[in-house]
């Protein structure tokens, strides 16, 4: 049973799954407003949401959107935006391939002594980017999946962490194909 | 075909291109470039309404009745707003509807000017699709894209904002012939194996139903006629909701009347303990299902949906058919016929059987006695009195809806014109002056509440001007009778605020219009005033006096299944104020 009927008596007991969806769409102006409408509208989670053009002579934009759910909701979210006017196509990136999810990350770090040297090490543990620095703090660049960066954020937190700004998850599907 | 012209004759040529022949509106700052276009044409008839809610339930009205896309035009800001109502009411409904609204300037977009109302964005969860039109080269391409998507697929309303300045500018209007969508192409046949499958499995069923919605009505007079050849065919009985009434002939035998909170035993017992469910253009709605992990446990169920949002939304089936009704049908049928496919006859009449034993409950049974009205007395009248006539229903919200719903007969699609999924007050009268606009020598009846009534009351103005002679048969209970009736229920009969202490005079209400005036409030004198009513060629309020506690059975009282149906000769004060447990007292 789902949300959306008054007798939905029991929240669903179904175990939640995430999925992450790829919606290619018309750009043309009110699309995203559309979409995250949608979401907010029949109570649907957004865990992540990353947007720009990708084919700029077909006006088309690929909005990713993690989301998280039941098998029925996950059917129904991908239901609910096929049926939108400017909407081309709704992938299902983990259902139809292994799909490649990345994610990029800005983290301010501040810090002097062990704490700052400490950073930088990690930081080249991971493959952070140095972008920018002053003698007390540095900026970070972090390309990675998801969890990659939260742990990220975890060894940092002790270290002088100051802020954090993550783009979302873009994601595509393996292989040759388009999806 | 392209023209140099204004924006705002692009919009009246559009129309006219389209095939509009009325159109509902009321003027404003931002729309006078187009009212004044209308003002130099004659080929679209205005129907000037009283209220902006009014134009947009007159165009539903109109598009329910004729299965062509409802216009209406209003002005920016509080135009736009007022038409919230509406719009959200076609979108629950699946009714299509083009909605055009004027727009403050595109350089004072944003600005807070004068009735200015982000009216896209406030129209987005309540359209099918809507769109701000910046420049006038696009307004053509626009218009016939809103009506290609308000009528295709699932059918809706849609909303086109136009600037006064680009209804000002000129430029090159496309005609509809070049109009060719880029991304909605909804699906409208049916996938083969799946068709096949489902004819297989009904051919095998023992106690099948069939379940029918306002998607065949929607589907058009095709899926109807093919239904009932299908129904016929199969020899399977057939139920519909509230929105698909008409679809079936109600003087038909293998028709069981309308199912779900108001629905007969015998609808919803059926559908309770069938062993194939075949839902036609119906969404499982929570007024259908009742209680869900008890709705028809033990029946396979195919859906036949043109949306595919539809299927498993709120009940999984066992076979999803994404496509037309009609084209779904005319396979089905073609299938059953080839294959010379036949229910089990002793199974079929066991079936039957156990139908004739609910319906032998006579759920829609009643007591009238004395000279005082029993509201299902005074519907029942009326069906007789008007059988044989072309005639239209609609209605306003609450009991009188229910009971126009169970007893008034229908016998064909588009001649019952009802709020199913938003439940509008105020929906019947201006819904009515739709369809007379369309049908100007049929009968068109608004079966209202005097509370109902009340809220676009300012339309019989509309009707007098337009001579559009509705008939407002109201059920005067002096309550509003739902509201009392669920108050009795749930709320030990603490009737807050649910008695209207000062109804007007609705005899004078219709004079003052310019109207006729019936009142009625015996028993012996009722056939006489329907009489009255049926041969007076002006709008009438008919003040049909009931009884006024009178409550709405049979019912499936909130969160029970369709096999605990609470009947009105079992309906003591006692046991209806325990009808609903705690955990349905929850449930609207």
């Amino acid at each position: 049973m789902q949300p959306g009927s008054v007798y939905a008596i029991k929240e669903g007991k179904d175990a939640v799954e995430q999925h992450t969806l790829s919606i290619l769409v018309d750009n043309e102006p009110g699309v995203l407003a559309r979409v995250i409408g949608l979401f907010s509208g029949r109570g649907y989670n957004i865990e992540s949401l990353t947007v720009s053009e990708t084919e700029h002579l077909k006006h088309r934009s690929r909005i990713t959107i993690v989301t998280r759910g039941s098998p029925a909701v996950i059917e129904q979210i991908k239901a609910q935006l096929g049926r939108l006017v400017p909407v081309h196509r709704v992938i299902d990136l983990s259902v139809e391939s292994k799909a490649i999810e990345r994610e990029l990350m800005l983290i301010k770090v501040r810090g002097s002594g062990e704490h700052r040297s400490e950073a930088l090490r990690l930081a080249e543990a991971f493959r952070a980017r140095v972008i920018d620095a002053t003698t007390e703090s540095f900026v970070f660049e972090l390309t990675g999946k998801t969890d990659k960066l939260d742990q990220f954020i975890i060894l940092m937190q002790p270290l002088g962490l100051v802020e954090v700004s993550r783009t979302g998850v873009a994601a595509i599907a393996r292989g040759p194909e388009v999806t | 075909m392209t023209r140099q012209m204004t924006g705002a004759e692009m919009i009246v040529q559009a129309l006219i291109d389209q095939g509009v022949e009325h159109l509902f509106g009321y003027p404003g700052g931002a729309v006078l470039p187009i009212y004044d276009e209308l003002f130099q044409q004659d080929k679209i008839q205005h129907i000037l309404v009283r209220h902006e809610a009014g134009a947009g339930h007159a165009a539903e009205g109109y598009a329910r009745s004729t299965g062509k896309v409802g216009v209406a035009l209003v002005t920016s800001g509080p135009g736009a707003t007022n038409m919230v109502t509406p719009l959200t009411d076609a979108l629950m409904d699946s009714i299509p509807m083009v909605c055009i609204t004027g727009q403050v300037a595109t350089h004072l977009i944003g600005s807070d000017a004068f009735q200015e109302a982000d009216t896209v964005g406030i129209t987005r969860p309540c359209t099918k699709h809507n769109w701000l039109v910046k420049d006038v080269n696009d307004l053509g391409r626009i218009l016939h894209e809103a009506f290609y998507v308000a009528r295709s697929g699932r059918p809706g309303p849609v909303v086109v904002d136009v600037p006064k300045d680009v209804q000002f500018a000129t430029g090159t209007y496309e005609g509809p012939a070049r109009v060719e969508h880029k991304t909605y192409h909804p699906q409208v046949r049916g996938d083969q194996g799946a068709i096949r499958a489902a004819v297989e499995m009904i051919a095998k069923a023992k106690k099948p139903i069939f379940y029918t919605g306002g998607g065949v009505v929607n589907s058009g007079p095709e899926a109807t006629r093919l239904l009932r050849e299908l129904v016929r065919l199969s020899g399977i009985p057939i139920t519909s909701t509230l929105m698909g009434l008409g679809a079936y002939p109600a003087s038909d035998k293998q028709w069981l009347g309308m199912l779900g909170m108001h629905g007969t035993f015998e609808a919803n017992n059926a559908m309770h303990d069938c062993d194939v469910m075949i839902a036609v253009g119906a969404r499982f709605d929570d007024r259908i299902t009742g209680r869900l992990d008890a709705f028809s446990p033990g029946s396979k169920k195919i859906q036949i949906d043109i949306d595919p949002s539809s299927l498993n939304k709120n009940v999984r089936v066992d076979i999803g058919i994404i496509g037309d009704v009609g084209n779904v049908l005319e396979e089905m049928v073609r299938l059953w016929r080839e294959g010379k496919h036949a229910i089990d006859a002793p199974a079929l009449k066991g079936w039957w059987g156990e139908i004739d034993r609910w319906r032998a409950r006579k759920s829609l049974g009643y007591r009238q006695s004395g000279q005082t009205i029993m509201p299902q007395y005074a519907i029942e009248t009326l069906y007789k009195k008007t059988r044989g006539r072309d005639t239209y229903i609609t209605t306003e919200v609450g009991q009188h809806q229910m009971w126009a719903a169970q007893y008034f007969g229908f016998e064909e699609p588009n001649r019952w014109m009802t709020s199913g999924g938003l439940g509008t007050m105020g929906y019947g009268l201006p819904a009515a002056i739709g369809v007379q606009a369309a049908h100007r020598d049929a009968l068109v009846i608004d079966i209202a509440g005097d509370a109902s009534i009340l809220m676009n009351i300012q339309e019989m103005s509309t009707a007098i001007q337009h001579e559009l002679p509705v008939k407002v048969f109201i059920l005067n209970n002096q309550y509003m009778g739902m509201v009392r009736q669920w108050q009795q229920l749930l709320h030990g009969n603490r009737l807050s605020h649910s008695y209207t202490d000062a109804l007007p005079d609705f005899v004078k209400l219709a004079e003052a219009y310019g109207g006729v005036g019936i009142r009625c409030e015996k028993v012996s004198e009722l056939d006489g005033a329907i009489d009255e009513m049926l041969a007076t060629d002006k709008p009438v309020l008919f003040d049909c006096r009931v009884a006024n506690l009178a409550n709405c059975f049979p019912m499936i009282p909130s969160g029970k299944a369709h096999n605990e149906m609470l009947l009105s000769e079992d309906a003591t004060d006692e046991v209806i104020a325990t009808a609903i447990d705690e955990e349905g007292k929850a449930l609207v």
